[in-house]
Order: structure tokens, then sequence, then C-alpha cells
């Protein structure tokens, strides 16, 4: 019951949240960058996508019109040279130049509005934008950060309890991390992969799992230093399932390539003059950590994106009569608040099943007996 | 599509910052859990197998007791049995000594009532014989006088013994 409630007020403030920081927005755009105040309206899309994708700005909220956000660092390498300066610079002038110390040349950054590298740092040579290596704080780097940071912290303390109550029973936070850790360790690796190996594979596991389930729960809290789309953006559920790549052909046995490069029990023909079978089971071992973030990246942003429009109705039917609002935002809000409750569910499942995924091509990649 | 299409940076980042976390937990955090647990988990599969023992030592005591209490059992019955033998055989000899020396008293009883009605008799002959002298002698007295007198008076003394008697 006492989950329930916290669930639900999290919930609440969430919407309120975002109703403060969408709405504020809105005039923030019209009477901010744009001038002309032709673009009163609301943007919805504009506004979700804002939310989901990177930026190197983490805004806060936006305040009688004045925007308050976290100015982040940029990072650049280009050409043997590292740049780093705030993202502040940015703010009141589309152009940044930064002179190098050796050859004196001036380099000009910017952030272009418009075209292929709309919102990134770009370097203008001449009439030409070039995309140099960016490594820069971003908002979901920091986000990234900050998550990291406190699994590790969450850890230690578990383990500093371990370390301190010795054989005694486990006690609340330590409790909860035993369940879930017990459970990988448990119910996810020593199932699916031989007993033999099992251990081997489970400290990546549990890693894994908490590191998506952790990240997965922040996303769901509106507020700084929360809220980042981490697991929503595909180059970090990409890096998570490289990982699992790599573990699964580093550990694999001698069986498990034999299957992949030279399956048994299949006709000679489907293998020597052109080698179809091969090709077949190598493009299989790609799609397997492709679909493992595929299938992350898109549900957790799918899942931003359907409480986001939610959002988004209260303000288009907004614009249409106060009463209108009024009404979207109640019919809004009951929607928001389940899809919360169901995110918090989809938090847990979509860790879940990566984890037991991986587990499983960890599992066929070292078995060494082969059946049939 | 900038959502779908992965930033150098982050991709960066993300490795350097999920290596370094998957280090430190493998390396510091996991171990000392792990090895916490299997502590645990020993201790617990110990304290499990002792609870084990000991209920089966419980049981054994209880079979051995209840062997006990059955043999005490068994013994008191025959304690009992004996002693209701005992007691019968006491009883039935008692019974057989008692009538025996019934019949013996009523028999030396029926020998002394004998002896008195024999005593008796005896007795009562002399006592006839004594009166039947005194009758004859009476009778002699008297026979002189008339037969008439003599016939009264032997009626008379008839009659006087028969009273006397």
């Amino acid at each position: 019951m006492k989950n329930r409630h916290i669930i639900i007020s999290i919930s609440f403030l969430m919407c309120f949240f975002f109703g403060i920081n969408t709405y504020s927005y809105a005039n923030g755009a019209a009477d901010g960058s744009e001038k002309t105040e032709t673009e009163e309206s609301f943007n919805a899309g504009e506004m979700i996508f804002e939310h989901i994708l990177d930026s190197y700005q983490w805004h806060i909220l936006t305040w009688k019109g004045k925007h308050v956000a976290v100015n982040l660092p940029i990072i650049i390498y280009n050409e043997g040279h590292l740049y780093a300066f705030s993202s502040k610079h940015f703010q009141h002038s589309d152009t940044y130049s930064v002179t190098e110390n050796g050859s004196g040349n001036e380099v000009v950054f910017s952030i272009p509005k418009e075209g292929k590298y709309k919102g990134k740092v770009v370097i203008i040579k001449g009439d030409e934008q070039v995309r140099p290596i960016d490594i820069s704080i971003t908002k979901n780097v920091l986000g990234l950060l900050i998550s990291c940071t406190l699994l590790v912290t969450l850890f230690l303390i578990v383990a500093n309890a371990y370390k301190k109550r010795g054989e005694k029973a486990p006690k609340g936070l330590q409790s909860l991390f035993e369940m879930l850790f017990v459970y990988v360790r448990d119910d996810i690796a020593r199932k699916s992969i031989d007993e033999k190996h099992a251990d081997r594979y489970t400290p990546y596991l549990i890693t894994v799992f908490f590191f998506i389930f952790i990240n997965n729960l922040l996303g769901l809290i509106p507020f700084f230093p929360f809220g980042a789309n981490i697991t929503g953006n595909i180059a970090v559920t990409a890096v998570l399932a490289a990982f699992t790549f790599v573990i699964t052909n580093v550990f694999g046995s001698k069986e498990y390539f034999k299957d992949v490069f030279n399956t048994p029990g299949v006709p000679i023909f489907l293998k020597l003059p052109i080698p179809l079978m091969p090709i077949i089971e190598f493009v299989g071992c790609l799609t397997k950590p492709l679909v493992l973030a595929i299938r992350l990246f898109a549900n957790i942003t799918a899942g931003h994106i359907v409480v986001l429009g939610f959002i988004s109705m209260i303000f288009i039917l907004g614009q249409m009569g106060a009463a209108w609002g009024a009404g979207a935002s109640v019919l809004s809000l009951i929607f928001i608040i389940f899809v919360d409750v169901l995110e918090l569910l989809v938090a847990y499942i979509q860790a879940y099943v990566f984890t037991l995924l991986s587990a499983l091509y960890f599992g066929l990649a070292c078995k060494e007996h082969h059946h049939g | 599509m900038e959502l779908i299409k992965p930033e150098i940076g982050l991709i960066f980042w993300m490795t350097l910052a999920f290596g370094i976390v998957f280090i430190i937990l493998a390396k510091v955090a996991f171990p000392i859990i792990g090895k916490a647990l299997k502590k645990r988990e020993e201790k617990i599969t110990e304290a499990l197998e002792l609870a084990e023992r000991t209920h089966e030592e419980m049981r054994q005591l209880q079979a051995d007791n209840e062997k006990i209490l059955q043999e005490a059992h068994e013994e008191r019955d025959k304690i009992l049995t004996e002693a209701r033998a005992t007691r019968d055989k006491i009883l039935e000899d008692a019974k057989a000594k008692a009538t025996e020396e019934t019949n013996r008293i009523v028999d030396s009883a029926k020998e002394t009532i004998e002896n008195e009605r024999k005593a008796a008799l005896t007795e009562i002959k002399n006592e006839i014989a004594n009166i039947s002298i005194k009758v004859a002698e009476k009778i002699l007295e008297r026979e002189l006088n008339s037969d008439k007198a003599q016939l009264d008076y032997i009626e008379s003394i008839i009659k006087e013994t028969e009273n006397n008697k």
C-alpha cells in the first residue's frame, strides 16, 4: 500500500513538473528567440523531441520567460587538438571562436538550427559545416555519470552492510539488492548458462541488470539531475548490446563457432559454392545484439513519448479554451498516471529481458556438449 | 533521424562509464556480497542440518521413552497378574482350611451331642430303674391290706411318677 502511494505521488509530481516545463517553454519560445510572434502555438513534437534527444544544456525550467538551465561543457577533438568550452557561449550568439595556441588559426564553432547537423556542434570552414569528434558532456552523459555514481555508491553501501552485518539477515536497502542480486544470479544466470561457466558471466549480468533498471527508473523521475532519457538513447543501448556481443564471442566455445560457420546437419550444397548457411548464421549473431539494443531503446523511448504526448494534449486543447484545457488535464492526468505506473513495470521488465537474453546468448555460446 | 543515430560522444562516455562501473562492481562489491551470501547459505544449511539431526535424536529419545514405558507397563501387568494369582491362592487355601475346621468342629460337636445323649439315656434308664424299684417297694408294702387298696395305690404311684417325670 505504501509503495503504491509513493508511485502515485511520484507520478503526480512528474506530471506537475512536465506541465510547468512545457507551458513556460511554449511562452519562452514565443517571446524569446523567435520574436516574430507568429509561432505562438504550442509544438508538441518539438517539446517531446527536446526531451527525448540529447542536448548541450540541461534545461531545468523556465520561469517568467527566463530559462533556468545548466550549461554543460562541450569537448571537441579535431585534427589533433582538444577544445573544451562551456555551452553558454552559444546562448547569445550562433558562433564561438577559439584561437589555437600553436598556429594561431581561428577555429569557429557553431550549433546550426537547421540542416544535417541540427543542434550539434560543428566547425565552420568557409561555407562548409564539418562535424568533429564530439565528446561533450551532454545532458545524457551527465545523467549517465550521475546514475553510474549512484549505482556504485549504492552497491558500496550494500557491500559495506554485508561486511558489517556479517551473517545476519539483510536489512533495508541490503535486502532489496540481495533479492535482485540473487534473482539474477540464480534464476537468470544459473538457469540459462551451464553450471560450470555461469559464475564467469554473473558479474556482467548483474551489472547490466542494475544499470538498466536504475537508469530506467531515474528516467522516470522528471527532476534535475534525473530524468535524462539514458536507456532510451540508441547509443547507450548499442554499447550495452556491444558488450554482450563481445562477451558472447570472446568466451564462445569451439562448438559454438563450429555451429556458426560449419553448421552440422545441413546439406553441403548450402555451404560450399556459396556459403549460404554460414552467412545466415553470422547475420543471426549480429542481429541478436542489435535487437537487444533496439528493444530497450524503443520501449523506453516509447514510454516517454506516450507520457509527453498526453501532457501535450493538455496544452493543445488548452489553446482552444480554458474549459477544454481543464477537461483535458483531468483526463490526461489519469492516463499519465496509468502510463507512468506501467512504465515502472516496463523499467523492470526491460532490465530483466535484456539480462535474460544476454544470459541465453552466453549459454548458447559456451555450451560444450552438442545435442542431437 | 537523430533519434536512431548513435552519437560517438555518448558511445565513448557510455563505454567508459559502464566499463568503470562494471570493474568496480565486479572487483569490489560483488565478491563481498557473494562471499557473504555464500557464508550465510552455509550457515543456514548447517543450522538446518543441525535441526534435522536434533529432530532425529529427539525422535530416537521419544521412541526409547516409549519403549521403556511399554516395558514398565508390561512389568506392572505381570506383577498385578501374579499378585492376583497369589491372592486367589491364599483365599482358596483359607477357604479350604476354614471348611476343614468347620467340619472338624461340627464333627466334634456331633460326637459330643451323641455322647451327651447316650449319657442322658443311661441316666434316664437308671432313673426309670430307680422309680421302678421304688414303685415295686411301695407295691410290696401295700400288698398286705387289700386287693382293692393295692390297686388304687399302684394307680396313685404311677400317677405320681408320671407327675414327677
